[in-house]
């Protein structure tokens, strides 16, 4: 493991189209003006000339509405009213051009839905039949903050392999068995590269990381005390330009929320899951009638709270935040998660 | 523009230094390009914050719903427009506020030009007429007309319709601008092709509501997608829960929509939103002779009735 091999493009597009015999493909495809991950048909090709996505991949283990039972309402058949899984595919599938951003994002997940004490079924087979073939960022975006936020351009954590753009050709290294695995399925040539091929991604991880010149301070985060960054004065004017959507978080891929719904039609129906977002007013609305966070500021303010400090304490691994920037790229009103961490890293009660 | 910018904070200064408003509502300069942050500044020191350019697309009507304070606003053409329904419809009251009224020119589209360009664009810098566009390995002078939001491209009200003050001279408003020209498309559709544009329209859509919130006429405490007892719409991706959400909230804003921009500005997924409310807004232009938030003297079409209202459409 941990080898690097050369492919040149030919055969990376050879070795996909082999690859399809025992996968599922899933990769970025441009429509209208942006990128996003999608299946991909037999001879199609992830398009890889991106940036990155405008939705993160965190769909393709954990889709934003998901159909996980059904059940009938109609009393003349014996099972009425009995909820029935609904088979769902978990064959092999590999996600070919994820950002390490993205697939970092996978681990901070993981730390909610896959616990000794709860595990998510849905999630947990979703991602484990998941080869996640990575595409390190050898331009990082303006917006792009991913090495002071516990990841990088080159970052490797949570992939399978990652492959490098080297102009006339690809580089590969293969991470895991999962990506020894995929390796033999496209069935490019496995022999090892030299030290020199190494020292190829190393001295281009080094070039990528110093083009990004964002970053953000977490090292007093957790020092704060909670109660006084919840009363901290700024909140006002961090939540003024805030209009309550979800951009933030259904861009974000570590946002990890979801609402169960019962649907039916007719006699039937389905039990789903959708992504919910904490910016919404209904997301906290209890069956009472009373609402802990009925104000905007509130919504912000958690928002905030949950992914630089809350999930700091609890899981001790970090912020919940890869330093992606799409939050900040789509935000209609321009609120920059860096300036907030600042501020919350630098607050003095 | 800079001589925009140095009227706003001298009127900022001076009203809140007079203390005839407790906060005054602008934009302060954003983080990335071709992107503005509203905000509020509450006392004389603070007003140097405040910018203005050709980004500043987001409406400001938006921050004033039930607002208790006296407020300074920095209001463009369709801003006040808006800041006129939020009067009309009693969400803030005239005496409250100062208008700081903003003759526009138009906002430019940032997609429009981030489609322009293979790479990212860094840096953007502006002028009267033109913006020059900084990436790496590029640099391109565009003028501003040319890459407007499409709704600045067919305004026709781009001067303030009420204000307390003004930060410059009046601009000359644009004429013989043919305004429906795609909805006439639309119109001209069979069913079946209608059906299918609107689908296609609104694929992308993630239901995060930018379009809704962004906007200053939906205001609803609770909105019809968010009741939970009964639950109107469906919450998943599901094409018909998509399709009524827009379509009724595009009814819900008939006469009173201003053609802002602002839905389609804020939607993260690029969908022309427009093309909903601007059929609407076409329709109460040809069957009132309306157009919302001209007139503070006038109740909108919707909320009155007359016997000479135009009844043709029913069958």
């Amino acid at each position: 493991m941990m080898n690097v091999i050369t492919i040149n493009k030919q055969d990376w597009a050879r070795g996909l189209e082999r690859a399809y015999d025992s996968y599922r493909l899933f990769g970025p495809v441009k429509q209208d003006e942006f990128h996003n991950f999608r299946e991909l048909v037999k001879g199609e090709l992830p398009d890889l000339k991106l940036l990155n996505t405008r939705l993160s991949a965190k769909s393709m283990v954990y889709p934003q509405s998901e159909k996980l039972f059904e059940f009938t309402l109609d009393e003349n058949r014996e099972d009425h009213h009995i909820l029935k899984e609904i088979h769902k595919d978990y064959s092999s599938r590999a996600v070919i051009g994820i950002r390490p951003c993205d697939a970092k994002a996978f681990l901070l997940v993981k730390a909610n839905f896959d616990t000794p004490e709860y595990k998510d079924p849905y999630w947990i087979q979703s991602y484990e039949a998941t080869t996640l073939v990575g595409y390190a960022c050898n331009t990082p975006c303006r917006t792009c903050f991913c090495t002071t936020a516990g990841c990088g351009p080159f970052s490797e954590q949570g992939l399978d392999m990652l492959l490098v753009d080297a102009a006339d050709h690809y580089l590969l290294k293969i991470i895991t068995q999962k990506g020894e695995k995929f390796l033999n399925a496209a069935g490019w040539s496995s022999t090892a590269e030299s030290d020199a091929a190494i020292h190829k991604i190393e001295t281009m991880k080094q070039a990528a990381e110093e083009k990004i010149t964002a970053g953000i301070s977490t090292d007093k985060l957790k020092d704060k005390k909670t109660t006084e960054l919840f009363e901290a004065p700024f909140w006002e004017q961090v939540a003024f330009a805030c209009i309550n959507c979800g951009t933030c978080t259904y861009v974000c891929p570590t946002c990890w929320c979801f609402d169960i719904q019962d649907e039916t039609f007719g006699r039937s129906g389905i039990r789903m899951r959708n992504w919910d977002s904490c910016m919404y007013p209904l997301f906290t609305l209890h069956g009472s009638g009373h609402n802990p966070r009925n104000i905007k500021i509130q919504r912000v303010r958690q928002r905030f709270m949950h992914k630089l400090k809350y999930y700091v304490d609890k899981y001790g691994n970090g912020i919940q935040c890869v330093g992606c920037g799409r939050c900040i790229r789509h935000c209609p009103v321009n609120i920059d998660i860096r300036k907030v961490c600042d501020l919350m890293n630098n607050f003095e009660a | 523009m800079l001589a925009y910018i140095a009227k706003i904070k001298e009127i900022s200064r001076r009203l809140l230094q007079e203390g005839s408003v407790d906060m005054v509502i602008g934009f302060r300069k954003g983080t990335v390009p071709m992107m503005n942050e509203p905000c509020f500044v509450k006392t004389p020191q603070d007003v140097d914050t405040f910018v203005w350019d050709s980004n500043c697309g987001i409406n400001l009507a938006n921050y004033l719903a039930d607002r208790k304070e006296k407020i300074g606003i920095v209001a463009k053409g369709c801003d006040s427009r808006n800041i006129v329904t939020h009067i009309i419809e009693n969400k803030i009251k005239r005496d409250q506020l100062v208008i700081i009224g903003v003759p526009c020119k138009g906002m430019i589209d940032r997609r429009k030009i981030q489609a322009l360009f293979e790479t990212e664009i860094e840096n953007v810098i502006e002028a009267d007429d033109t913006i020059t566009i900084k990436g790496r390995g590029f640099e391109k002078t565009l003028y501003k007309k040319e890459v407007l939001q499409d709704n600045c491209a067919v305004c026709i009200h781009r001067n303030p319709v009420i204000h307390d003050e003004l930060v410059g001279d009046l601009v000359e408003e644009q004429k013989g601008v043919d305004r429906y020209e795609d909805i006439r498309k639309i119109e001209s559709l069979s069913p079946e092709e209608k059906c299918r544009y609107f689908d296609n329209l609104l694929s992308a859509c993630i239901r995060c509501y930018a379009c809704r919130n962004a906007c200053p006429l939906c205001y609803c405490p609770t909105c019809f997608v968010d009741e939970s007892r009964p639950q109107w719409v469906g919450k998943s991706i599901d094409p018909i829960d998509t399709r009524t959400f827009h379509f009724l909230r595009a009814y819900h804003c008939a006469g009173r929509c201003t053609d802002c921009g602002s839905c389609e500005r804020a939607c993260p997924m690029g969908i022309n939103v427009r093309m909903f409310t601007k059929k609407l807004e076409k329709d109460c232009l040809e069957l009132f002779d309306w157009e919302a938030g001209m007139t503070l003297e006038q109740r909108p079409p919707l909320d009155t009735y007359r016997p000479d209202d135009p009844d043709d459409f029913i069958t």
